[in-house]
């Protein structure tokens, strides 16, 4: 299988072969192209190529009002719509200068910790598929069903939910959801714990992850890589924790940091985040406070001339940050999207150079990339 | 039953070419046909359990219980376009599918389903009792995987050839064990032919499978693994390989790579019935207080026993994940091979002392 390093290139004409994995793979997540240099099954290298799914979402915001630009936003990480609303309604608001009653600031959170559940359940199901376990997959997406029903009860749509305006929610929550939202989430632990039933200590599933893909902590914070895979590699850097945003400020909750930055300490952390969230939406529940859900706002939302701002949140895949400035008028001037996965591929061919095919597909599942968000 | 037609047949046709080829014939053919009808079904058994396994419902909507559905699989696979690709090597793409089905039935042949029956006359439940039958079974079982190297090497697709490569790597590391591990029962019964097998499993009235634990063991994990089944389906990994060496095949030749798969996994499961439980035998065949289990036909035992390993496939499949290409590797030499010499060792050793030979 071995032996076409340079001495067995002279001897034998050997060469290492390229392969295309994807567009069209089932593993690459969407359409992500790998071009690979392999040995036998061994990658010598590692190039990603991207763009199959480019949108020209940055240019389209220029073109809408601010408030025209949040279905937009849905569609980039498709998979956590709600956070990316909240990413964006969130520097608009800042941009703007608007403050979010409490209401809608509690109701942001359930929804975005809601939706980090459910982002994480289609990557552990990814994930899993991937390494060839096949059952947590139907679990994942039994439970992430129940969470899109809740989306769909609250704003009627299911992924792309466009649920945020800037300053506050268009709707309030509907009669019976809080106790719906409260079963859920008071379930849900017992839930996590069969997952982790059938991979946390299963043999095959810690050979397959542990010691696989090592990102040690500087490496990761030199790529950029936020979220859980930054986590992962022990360093303890959360958006929620480190500048809270909207209502983490007012609820307890952990932050997992596992030190040994592979796929199975990312593993950990993700599986210890569903919990987290889960404990954080029951929080927000008991304490969701009375009152209006809008701020006073104007009809149009103007941005003053030469106005920039950063704004970034917590996503369920680390760090989604929208850097915007405003010409004075009632549309962006410039829209630049900071996205998690696009940051978090970087760390991709470091991690697979060295490893074997059957690697590279569970490192595309622990990066947790969706192409919507880094093709935009 | 009257088996008197039979003679009439015998003497119509002429005693040496009823034995040597009239009946193995039709046995064969009814065999294959058994065969054929219980992969239909085992597909479909598998797809429900899997269903019940994985909080779904499976197919349930083609006749009764979905009941018609492996029926409606087969006429689609069987109408469906059979795509020969462009810079296939043709001869081997064509040649391929036929290596894997082919031996896999073949093996059938010397399986004994049934005690040989005590009414005159009656026809036995094998096809031919072979007395190197042991040998045969091990030579035909690594026929097969030349079928999958062949497919993934003429299908010109660099998945494919991944897929062909991995497999000729588990063929070789798992080859050996499972012959080894056949070896300890072969000394405890003294006979190749796999009925001797039997019998020597009634002789000791214990299955093999009891002294013979560790070889038991070794040659289901290495069954598992040539069958190319979860968790060592690399050959085919879907997420891996996009369905490794059968990547670019369709219609019936795809349809016949799964025939073949699925009739591996039983014979798998019919030598290791045969080879380590006692093959017809009841449960526990000396204990007299269990002899009204002898009620239940031979072959109804087989059977079960063959269900229950087939179950066992399937469980398999709903719970592990794959192992990695090099771990697979790991398993079979540094575990499998030398426990399954170890057994052989000792197993030679207690038999010399003790004698039991024939």
């Amino acid at each position: 299988m071995s032996g076409a390093g340079p001495a067995g290139e002279a001897l034998f004409g050997l060469r290492e072969m390229e392969l295309n994995f994807g567009p069209q793979h089932p593993a690459t997540h969407g359409v992500m192209r790998l071009k690979l240099k392999v040995d036998g099954e061994r990658i010598v290298d590692c190039y990603p190529i991207i763009g199959y799914l480019h949108r020209g979402t940055e240019k389209l915001f220029e073109l809408h009002p601010f408030f025209q630009n949040v279905p937009h936003t849905d569609r980039l990480d498709y998979v956590a719509a709600a956070t990316n609303n909240l990413a964006y309604v969130g520097a608009v608001e800042k941009l703007v200068g608007l403050e979010v009653p409490p209401r809608a600031r509690y109701i942001r959170v359930i929804l975005a910790e809601l939706q980090r559940i459910s982002s994480h359940l289609v990557w552990l199901a990814t994930h899993a598929i991937d390494i060839g376990a096949m059952t947590p997959f139907f679990y994942c997406f039994r439970e992430r069903e129940v969470i899109l029903d809740l989306f769909e009860q609250y704003c009627g749509a299911r992924l792309t939910l466009n649920c945020m305006r800037p300053g506050g929610q268009p709707y309030d929550l509907p009669q019976g959801w809080v106790d719906r939202c409260g079963e859920f989430v008071a379930d849900f632990p017992a839930k996590v714990a069969e997952y982790e039933g059938l991979l946390t200590e299963n043999r095959i599933w810690k050979r397959r992850t542990v010691g696989v893909g090592v990102l040690p902590p500087e490496t990761a914070i030199a790529y950029g890589v936020t979220g859980p895979m930054l986590r992962g590699s022990g360093v303890a850097w959360d958006l929620r924790k480190a500048m809270p945003y909207e209502a983490y400020g007012e609820v307890e909750f952990d932050v997992p940091v596992y030190a040994n930055g592979d796929t199975y300490d990312r593993y950990l952390v993700r599986m210890e985040e569903m919990r987290q969230s889960a404990r954080i939406v029951r929080q927000c529940l008991e304490r969701l406070p009375g009152g209006p859900i809008m701020a006073k706002r104007p009809r149009v939302l103007k941005a003053a001339a030469e106005a920039e701002v950063y704004h970034a949140v917590e996503g369920p895949k680390g760090e989604l940050g929208f850097y915007i400035v405003g010409d004075g008028g009632p549309n962006p001037y410039r829209c630049h999207v900071r996205p998690t996965s696009f940051m978090n591929l970087q760390a991709l061919p470091e991690m697979a150079r060295g490893a074997l095919i059957s690697d590279l597909v569970a490192l595309i599942g622990t990066v947790d990339i969706v192409l919507g968000e880094i093709d935009r | 039953m009257s088996w008197s037609w039979l003679d009439w047949l015998r003497e119509a046709v002429g005693q040496p070419q009823f034995t040597l080829l009239f009946a193995p014939a039709a046995k064969f053919l009814v065999a294959i046909f058994a065969i054929f009808l219980l992969i239909a079904y085992l597909v479909f058994a598998e797809r429900r359990l899997l269903g019940f396994l994985q909080v779904r419902l499976g197919p349930n909507r083609v006749g009764p219980w979905g009941l018609l559905q492996p029926i409606a699989d087969i006429l689609k696979l069987l109408v469906k376009e059979d795509t020969i690709p462009n810079r296939a090597v043709r001869w081997a793409y064509l040649l391929a599918p036929c290596l894997v089905v082919a031996p896999a039935l073949v093996i059938f042949s010397v399986v004994p389903f049934g005690p040989s029956p005590t009414a005159p006359g009656a026809p036995r439940w094998y096809v031919t009792d072979l007395n190197a039958a042991l040998v045969f079974v091990v030579a035909l079982a690594s026929l097969g995987i030349y079928g999958i190297i062949l497919g993934g090497w003429a299908s010109n697709n660099k998945f494919s050839l991944l897929g062909g490569l991995r497999s000729a790597a588990q063929m070789v590391s798992y080859e050996v064990p499972q012959g080894l591990a056949l070896v300890g029962p072969l000394m405890l019964a003294g006979s190749l032919s796999l009925v001797g097998i039997v019998e020597g499993q009634a002789r000791l009235g214990l299955w093999f499978a009891v002294p013979q634990i560790v070889a038991f063991f070794v040659y289901f994990v290495a069954g598992v693994a040539e069958t190319n089944r979860n968790p060592f389906d690399l050959p085919e990994a879907e997420s891996e390989l996009v369905a490794g060496f059968h990547t670019e095949y369709s219609g019936v030749r795809f349809a016949l790579f799964f025939l073949g798969e699925y009739a591996n996994m039983i014979v798998i499961s019919a030598i290791a019935v045969t080879v380590f439980l006692g093959g017809w035998l009841r449960p526990f065949p000396s204990v007299e207080a269990l002899a009204f289990l002898d009620l239940v036909p031979g072959v109804a035992w087989f059977f079960l026993k063959v269900f229950a390993f087939l179950f066992l496939f399937i469980w398999f499949r709903g719970t592990f994940p794959r192992f990695r290409f090099d771990q697979l590797m790991d398993l079979g030499w540094k575990w499998l091979i030398p426990l399954s010499l170890a057994n052989v060792l000792v197993t030679g050793l207690v038999v010399v002392l003790v004698d039991r030979g024939p």
